[in-house]
Formats: C-alpha cells, sequence, structure tokens
C-alpha cells in the first residue's frame, strides 16, 4: 500500500465513530468603529510597532511620497507605479543581490486591518512581487483610506487567497531574546505608512 | 481503535527528537539544580504571560473566538481524510507536488531526494517543529547537506550546539550574556565588540545569514496552516527569515504534519487572532506569508508539500487524546506551567515539551516509550484555561496515566514509580469533592517529602520527585497553596 493510502485509511478508521462538530462563530465578524476611527485605530497599531505613519490628503500624496523617499537612493518601484516616482521599475531581471542593492521600496497594498494594524500585499496593483518588499531595508507603502477595514474577518474576506499574500504589521522584528521585542531583523527594518484619505 | 488488527502508525524509534534519554522526573531533577535556567526561564515566561493577559483583555470576543477554534479543529479532525485529499488537489492543480510520509524516515527520504535532485549542498531552514520532530538536519546531514538554520532562537540553539527547548522560542533558557559568548565563539566574522544589547546581537545575526539567504538555491519550511478549500500554505513568524525563504529560492519544500489542515480560507480569521495573541502577545505577528503552489515570476518555481504523519493518525485513533491534533503550538500552556517554568523544555526529552508536550509526545511515540511525561503535570488547569482551542490538557494527562497502568497490567509488569506515587494524587485532584476533603482532612500528597525555596521546588505533589527520596514528610501546603503563594 502506497504511504498515501496507507495514512488515509488510517485516518478513516480512527474516524469510524467520529461525530460531526457544527462551528459556532459568533465572534465579532464586523468592526462596530467608523471609518475615520478606523484610521486613527490603525495609525495607534502601526506606531506601536515602531512604524512611522504619515497622514495625508489625497491631494498631497505625491508631495508626501516625495518626501518619505528623499533621504534613501536608489529607490525601486513595481513597474505598475501610479505615482510618477523618479525610482527604478522592478523587473524579472533582477536577483536577491540586486534588490539587495536598493535603499528603499515604495507599494501600494490590498487591504488593511485597523485593530491589528496590518497590511496585506498579494502582488496586485502596485505592489509588484513579494521579494521587492522584503530585500531592501526601507519599506514606504502607501495604503488609501477606502483600503482600511476593521477586523480581521473583514480583511480575510477582502483577499483572494490563492495569490501571493504577505501580511505586514509593523518592520521585522524578534522576540527571542529574553521575550523582548526587537524591531528590525531580515525583513525592512524601516516601515513607513503612508495613510491617503479624501476625507480628513 | 487498535482491535481493528491493523497497526498504528507510530513514530519510530531511532529517528527524530521525540524521545530523551532520561525520565522526566531524572531530566527534571538536573534542571532544578541550575539555578540560571530557572531565573531566565522566569524571567521569561513572566514577561510573556503579562504580555498575553492584556491583548487578550482586548477582545471582548476572545471566548467566542476559542469556541470557534476549538470546534473548527475538532469538525476538521472528523473528515481529515476528505480535507487532506482536497488540500492535495488544489497544491497539484496550482503547479505544487505534494508527497505522503508515514513517519520521520520517510518524511527525511523525501526531503533527502529532493534536495539531491536540485543539486544543491546548502539549504536554508525557517523553523518548524515538525522538521525538528523527525531529525530532518541530521539526516540532510549524513547525506552531505548542510541544513542552515534561520530564525535567531534556531540559530542560537545550532550554534551552540544545544536542544530547543520551547516552542516558540526555542532558545529561552539562555540570557543575553549566554546568547553573546555563543555568538563569539561560533559565529563567523562576528564584531569581537558585539555587546550582550539584544538589538546588537539581533544585527549579528542579520549579517551573518543575509549572504546565506540571498544566494539560497533551495528552502526548507513547516507550516502554520494549510487551507484544504484553496491549497494554500501559512506560515506565521516575526523576524524576516521565513519570508527570505519562502520568496527567494528556486526550490520550497514544505513539510507539514497533516493536522495542520484547515477546512477553509475562511478559517484562518479564527485563527489569526487566536495565535499571535496567545504565542508571542501582540495583536498580529510581524508578517505571516500564504502561498499557493507555483506563482510564476513570484517566489520559488518548484513547490512540494510533504504530508507528515509520524503518529498523528495513531493519536486520531484515540477518541479523548486526538484532542492533542488541535494544538496549534502557541506556547501558552508552556509560559503558564508551574512545572514547565521550573523544568525547562529539555526535561520532557522531546521537541515538544511543556503541558502539550506531555500529551502530545507519548501519543506519537506510543505511551511506553515516554511513560513518565504525562505525571510531568499538577493538574491545576492553568494550561487548558490558556489554550486558544481548548484543549483539555489535564484530562488528556489522566487518561494517558491509565493507559500507562494498563499497558503495564497487560504486560504483568507494575506500572512505572511515578505512576504509582501519582495515582492517588490524580484520583484525588480529579473530583472538586475529594480534592477539597483531601486537603481539608490531611494535605494532600503526605506521603511526599518536600524542600522548600521558590523555583527549586516542583509543585505538590510532583515535589516528589524533586525533593529526594527521603523519609516522608508531611508537605507544608498543598498544591492550591502553593499555587496561591506563588501567583498571588
Ligand atoms: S496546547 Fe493549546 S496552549 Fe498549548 S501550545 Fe497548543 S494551542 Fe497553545
Amino acid at each position: 500500500m502506497s504511504a498515501r493510502e496507507e495514512m488515509l485509511s488510517a485516518i478513516r478508521r480512527a474516524n469510524a465513530s467520529a461525530t460531526d462538530t457544527p462551528v459556532p462563530r459568533d465572534y465579532e465578524r464586523r468592526s462596530p468603529h467608523s471609518p475615520s476611527e478606523l484610521l486613527d485605530l490603525l495609525t495607534d497599531r502601526l506606531v506601536d510597532y515602531k512604524a512611522t505613519v504619515v497622514r495625508v490628503p489625497l491631494s498631497e500624496l505625491p508631495t508626501a511620497l516625495a518626501d518619505a523617499v528623499a533621504p534613501y537612493s536608489p529607490v525601486l518601484v513595481p513597474p505598475d507605479q501610479p505615482w510618477d516616482l523618479d525610482a527604478t521599475p522592478d523587473s524579472p531581471a533582477l536577483g536577491p543581490h540586486d534588490l539587495d542593492g536598493f535603499a528603499a521600496v515604495v507599494t501600494g497594498c490590498a487591504v488593511a486591518c485597523a485593530e491589528t494594524g496590518t497590511i496585506a500585499l498579494d502582488g496586485g496593483p502596485a505592489q509588484g512581487r513579494r521579494a521587492i518588499t522584503l530585500v531592501p531595508d526601507v519599506h514606504v507603502c502607501v495604503v488609501h483610506g477606502s483600503q482600511v477595514v476593521g477586523s480581521v474577518p473583514e480583511m480575510i474576506a477582502a483577499l483572494t487567497p490563492t495569490r501571493p499574500i504577505t501580511f505586514v504589521s509593523g518592520p521585522s522584528a524578534t522576540s527571542d531574546i529574553e521575550l523582548q521585542r526587537v524591531e528590525g531583523v531580515h525583513g525592512p527594518r524601516t516601515l513607513i505608512v503612508v495613510l491617503a484619505c479624501e476625507w480628513q | 481503535m487498535t482491535d481493528l488488527g491493523m497497526p498504528l502508525l507510530r513514530a519510530p524509534r531511532g529517528v527524530g527528537h521525540l524521545r530523551g534519554d532520561k525520565s522526566f522526573p531524572a531530566a527534571a531533577r538536573d534542571a532544578l539544580a541550575d539555578s540560571q535556567l530557572r531565573r531566565n526561564l522566569g524571567h521569561a515566561t513572566s514577561t510573556i504571560r503579562a504580555k498575553r493577559a492584556t491583548v487578550v483583555a482586548e477582545r471582548a470576543d476572545w471566548e467566542q473566538l476559542r469556541a470557534a477554534g476549538s470546534a473548527i479543529k475538532a469538525a476538521t479532525m472528523a473528515h481529515l481524510d476528505e480535507h487532506l485529499e482536497r488540500l492535495e488537489a488544489e497544491v497539484t492543480r496550482r503547479g505544487g507536488v505534494v508527497h505522503w510520509a508515514r513517519d520521520a524516515n520517510e518524511a527525511n527520504e523525501i526531503v533527502t531526494r529532493l534536495v539531491a535532485a536540485t543539486g544543491s549542498r546548502e539549504v536554508v531552514k525557517v523553523k518548524s517543529m515538525a522538521t525538528q520532530e523527525i531529525g530532518l538536519n541530521e539526516a540532510l546531514e549524513a547525506a552531505g547537506v548542510t541544513a542552515q538554520e534561520t530564525d535567531l532562537a534556531e540559530l542560537i540553539v545550532q550554534l551552540g550546539g544545544d536542544l530547543p527547548s520551547h516552542i516558540l522560542v526555542p532558545a529561552i533558557h539562555r540570557n543575553r550574556a549566554e546568547i553573546r559568548e555563543i555568538f563569539l565563539r561560533e559565529m563567523p566574522g562576528v564584531d569581537p565588540a558585539l555587546t550582550d544589547e539584544p538589538r546588537r546581537l539581533a544585527m549579528a545575526a542579520r549579517a551573518y545569514l543575509r549572504e546565506r539567504f540571498l544566494r539560497a538555491d533551495v528552502a526548507i519550511s513547516g507550516a502554520n496552516f494549510g487551507v484544504a478549500d484553496t491549497g494554500s500554505l501559512v506560515v506565521v513568524e516575526s523576524e524576516g527569515n521565513g519570508r527570505m525563504c519562502l520568496t527567494l529560492p528556486r526550490t520550497l519544500i514544505t513539510v507539514m504534519g497533516i493536522e495542520k489542515v484547515v477546512p477553509t480560507w475562511q478559517d484562518l480569521e479564527v485563527f489569526l487572532q487566536l495565535l499571535p495573541r496567545s504565542s508571542t502577545g501582540e495583536r498580529m505577528n510581524p508578517y505571516t506569508s500564504v502561498w499557493t503552489g507555483v506563482t510564476p515570476g513570484d517566489g520559488p518555481a518548484e513547490v512540494h508539500l510533504v504530508l507528515l504523519d509520524n503518529g498523528r493518525t495513531a493519536t486520531l485513533a484515540d477518541d479523548v487524546g486526538r484532542a492533542a491534533l488541535h494544538c496549534i503550538k502557541c506556547s501558552a500552556c508552556l509560559n503558564v506551567c508551574p512545572v514547565y517554568e521550573r523544568t525547562g523544555g529539555h526535561a520532557y526529552g522531546s521537541v515538544y515539551p511543556g503541558p502539550i508536550g506531555a500529551v502530545l509526545s507519548p501519543q506519537l511515540t506510543g505511551v511506553e516509550d515516554n511513560a513518565s511525561l504525562p505525571f510531568a503535570s499538577s493538574l491545576c488547569g492553568a494550561c487548558f484555561e490558556a489554550c486558544p482551542v481548548r484543549i483539555d490538557i489535564p484530562s488528556l494527562l489522566v487518561r494517558l496515566r491509565s493507559q500507562h497502568v494498563e499497558a503495564r497490567r497487560e504486560a504483568s509488569r507494575v506500572p512505572s514509580a511515578e505512576a504509582v506515587a501519582m495515582a492517588a494524587a490524580a484520583w484525588t485532584m480529579s473530583d472538586p469533592g475529594r480534592f477539597a476533603a483531601a486537603e481539608k482532612a490531611s494535605r494532600l500528597g503526605r506521603v511526599f517529602g518536600r524542600r522548600s525555596g521558590r523555583l527549586t521546588t516542583l509543585p505538590p505533589p510532583l515535589s516528589a520527585w524533586t525533593a529526594g527520596r527521603d523519609a516522608p514528610r508531611p508537605p507544608a501546603e498543598t498544591f492550591r497553596e502553593w499555587w496561591a503563594r506563588e501567583r498571588g
């Protein structure tokens, strides 16, 4: 018998008398917060993780972005960047060592979750492949107010699971030394979130 | 279920890290004699307990989330065959290759063969309990392949020639000064001016591993979850070493215990809330990666999934014991356990220490290969209260204790010494009425001796093991009194 068959039949034997369990889902599915409260919450959570948050009206996004990347050079952007930044567009020819040569990367995101301070990247518009938000030491991430949801269930529901997804909650960190959090290990050591919103 | 004549698939002897070379009481006595170890553990576990309590209190629906998590796991196990077949079909459909491994030897062979096929002599690894359980690093080494651990704590353990002692923080038994010494001694090219500031130590690890990530051709990972209805695999981490391993190399091999499957993508909305708050005491961990088969132009071009049994189907065959398979390896039960806090993880002799290890390891190996572990608990119940998926660990311990006694009886051998010593206490503690009566009447555990001192003894009645085997003394306090004094 193949390993597959042997394991599956062992499971079936073990489950001969197993009963079905109903799953209660009476936890909070939707966050009770208003849209502007969500922006405050997201900001608070990100700052708690030692990320930098810049909040601007939509009209000032170009200036805010230019300011955010000004200290860094060279800067990488996804090939479909919508911001007209003077930066290098990613291309498949750039290997890990090449990516390591960039000081910063600017991307958008798919959705952000306020309650946990989480930004989800899914390789969709303005995000590029996973490696570009990983290797450069500074990640500048543009989040639009309309992309912010309240709860984890809302964030999960907003994503297409078969895309490559990265949930980012602050800069990389470790708690491995005496369980004290230290920000900045292998992933970007600096996370700058530019939160752009038409209604603030 | 053992009566159907089919042998249960247990974790085999001679491979992997599920069995210690000493019984728990013997190993615990050694650990209790190490005052540095106890200080490190006490400091770390109290830090994490406080963080966890804060972020758990933040969620008004915490109990509802726990109930959902528990029910999803129970429902998954009841149809585990279907979910695994679905997972296999979805991963395959999206360009991944799925392998099945009955035990540690088979999994090690599969991975070694896959690595050999790439021609690479070096692999990077992201922390995974399953690959430690099966002793994959040793198997790779025997085949001439160097496996580089990349999680900071794993790196500390690997460089220190040490064994992991905690699920989440394998180097919890080391303090900053010891870590600095290990780095200075073992890390090629390290700055001799390295201090023991945690930030400096983390930066030293970054510098050491950076080039290894950038040049890596093959990575090996575990998975926290495998989503059946989409074929998506999930790794939850903090440092970014996981992202490096999952994104940069050409080939990615994931070894996942079969119990890690969840039926639907939606189920992650529960576990991604339960896990980080319970494990690191954060609202969310810094990074969680999700990948589904191969995505052209983004990440590894070759993706493998090894589904591992190694005693899991045997565990499933026990209708009470199977709850141990619900574990999401958050380590909350370790951090609240008065026994773990004193002995540390090494005393348990398995990669799975603490309360969950005491119920999981004996089931994976067969209880007679880990006969003392079910007795490594005072049955205080703190683990059950902390567990995000509501595993009733005390009930499982009692079950395994009786199975041990039964196994010995069948073999016409007397139960082990700890079984005899614990039987009365377990019987007493399993019933609140009897417990109170015993406390009132005579001081529970009259037959056990004890020695005083914070953290140097195990809580009653386990104190019997550690206080030496001299003339029995009436204990000065019961477990409840001891607990009240310790935790106030
Ligand atoms: S048994 Fe529960 S508390 Fe312990 S590690 Fe597993 S999930 Fe966490």
